[in-house]
């Protein structure tokens, strides 16, 4: 108590003020920057992997993918796509035969932007599997959309064409249709509006059945960064 | 010598219980309310807390002396900011989906204001090593308040605890539980035992008061 009462009573000058400031300031930083490079590669690595596990789940028999873009007309393989390119992943089984595309598509949830992966099958047209990689939907409702096992199975054999359709649960005849989770329609019919635009703008961009890019990469591509 | 321990033990053990920062002080409602939809979500909030808490008191305790009073607040933010950033980057490289859960509340981390607080009213004021244990203390009963609410709400909303499932497929989740409003509840209920508790814990110290005056 004795040390505030004395610095009361004498009133530091400017720089003493702007110098612990500054010292403070920078010491912060350094200690941010040390954490976000020491961390950073964890993080990356820990990305990647989610990408890899989500492709091979929505793409059943898939043991390697490589990053696709759609540049000057045609499908090409990139490691690394430009700011204003969307990616999408193409699936290949252990032979390097083409399985189908992993396409990533996001949109309005119930709450937040919801984002997704999903598997298309163009020599089929199906879409084979879906896996939600963000979304704040309400816990114990909304969030049935990755959580309920009978929802996400619904897009194991799905055609996207015509539009994919949430109908009542228990209600599911077409193969365009999906079962709703009973009390988050919203959320469900947001699902399906996000594959549904998704599919739209990449079902013409996708190059016919039989001449998909090749694989590139001959290496078991995925396992090989991260500590 | 012995008060010196009797003061240690009694910084201590004062955030737990007698000053427990939620109950008694109702302060942090914000991470409280957000983040104790289940038991997992509460241990990972209070852990981060523990560590930011117990970090920012031990330096600004131990720079109280050089730190200029007209800037003293500006100085508690800036060391509690940088050790939030540090739990931030830590939980998202070590458990991924845990702070995909908590999202945006380990940033706001930095405006819990029990934490300036705890700097404000007792760090800055005290020697080192009072203001680590009393950080411990408010951190250990922060946590202790997030782990209650966070467990009884994930057994009544989930039916579940740590994501274990306690009972059968009948049991109907109350959902409401893991909603914002069920936050509500669970904490008025507590908030209520409490100030009971402290009621009756008044009334039977005036009755023995009384009955030793009326002994002497």
């Amino acid at each position: 108590m004795t040390d505030g009462a004395i610095r009361e009573t004498q009133s530091p000058g400017s720089l003493r003020l702007v110098l612990t400031l500054g010292i403070a300031g920078l010491i912060s930083g350094i200690a941010i920057i040390g954490i976000y490079q020491s961390t950073l590669p964890t993080i990356t690595a820990n990305k990647a992997r989610e990408l890899r596990e989500a492709v091979f789940k929505v793409l059943p028999g898939v043991s390697r993918m490589q990053q696709l873009v759609y540049r000057d007309g045609e499908l090409v393989a990139t490691e690394e796509p430009r700011k204003d390119e969307q990616a999408i992943y193409g699936g290949y089984d252990s032979q390097g035969k083409f399985v189908g595309y992993a396409i990533p598509a996001a949109g309005p949830g119930f709450q937040d932007t919801i984002g997704l992966l999903y598997g298309y099958t163009p020599d089929r047209k199906l879409v084979l599997g879906m896996e939600i990689l963000e979304s704040r939907e309400t816990p114990g409702l909304g969030d049935k959309i990755h959580k309920d096992a009978d929802f996400v199975s619904n897009f194991s054999a799905l055609s996207p064409e015509p539009e994919i359709v949430a109908v009542k649960k228990g209600t599911k005849s077409l193969p365009n249709e999906i079962d709703a989770i009973t009390g988050a329609t919203i959320s469900s019919k947001a699902v399906v509006r996000i594959i549904n635009e998704a599919h739209s703008s990449w079902v013409g961009r996708l190059p016919p059945p039989g001449s998909e890019p090749p694989l590139e990469n001959p290496e078991p591509a995925g396992d090989v960064e991260g500590p | 010598m012995k008060k010196h321990d009797n003061q240690a033990r009694d910084e201590l053990i004062k955030g737990i219980w007698r000053d427990n920062p939620v109950f008694v002080q109702v302060l942090g409602m914000c991470p409280m309310l957000a983040v104790t939809n289940s038991a997992v979500n509460a241990v990972a909030m209070g852990s981060a807390t523990f560590f930011v808490l117990v970090g920012s008191s031990f330096l600004v305790s131990s720079f109280r002396n050089w730190i200029p009073k007209q800037v003293r607040i500006s100085c508690f933010i800036i060391i509690i900011a940088t050790f939030v950033t540090v739990a931030d980057y830590t939980l998202l490289a070590l458990v991924p989906a845990v702070h995909k859960e908590l999202g945006a509340f380990i940033p706001l981390i930095v405006v819990n204001c029990m934490i300036l607080g705890r700097q404000e009213a007792f760090s800055s004021r005290h020697p080192v090593r009072l203001a680590v244990l009393d950080a411990v203390g408010m951190a250990g009963g922060f946590m202790l308040a997030l782990l209650s609410l966070g467990a009884v709400r994930e057994i009544l909303g989930e039916g579940a605890l740590f994501g274990v499932h306690l009972f059968g497929a009948n049991f109907e989740p109350w959902v409401i539980m893991i909603l914002p409003p069920g936050g509500f509840l669970t904490l008025g209920v507590i908030l209520l035992f409490f100030n009971w508790f402290k009621v009756k814990k008044d009334e039977f110290l005036a009755e023995v008061a009384s009955v030793e005056r009326s002994e002497s």
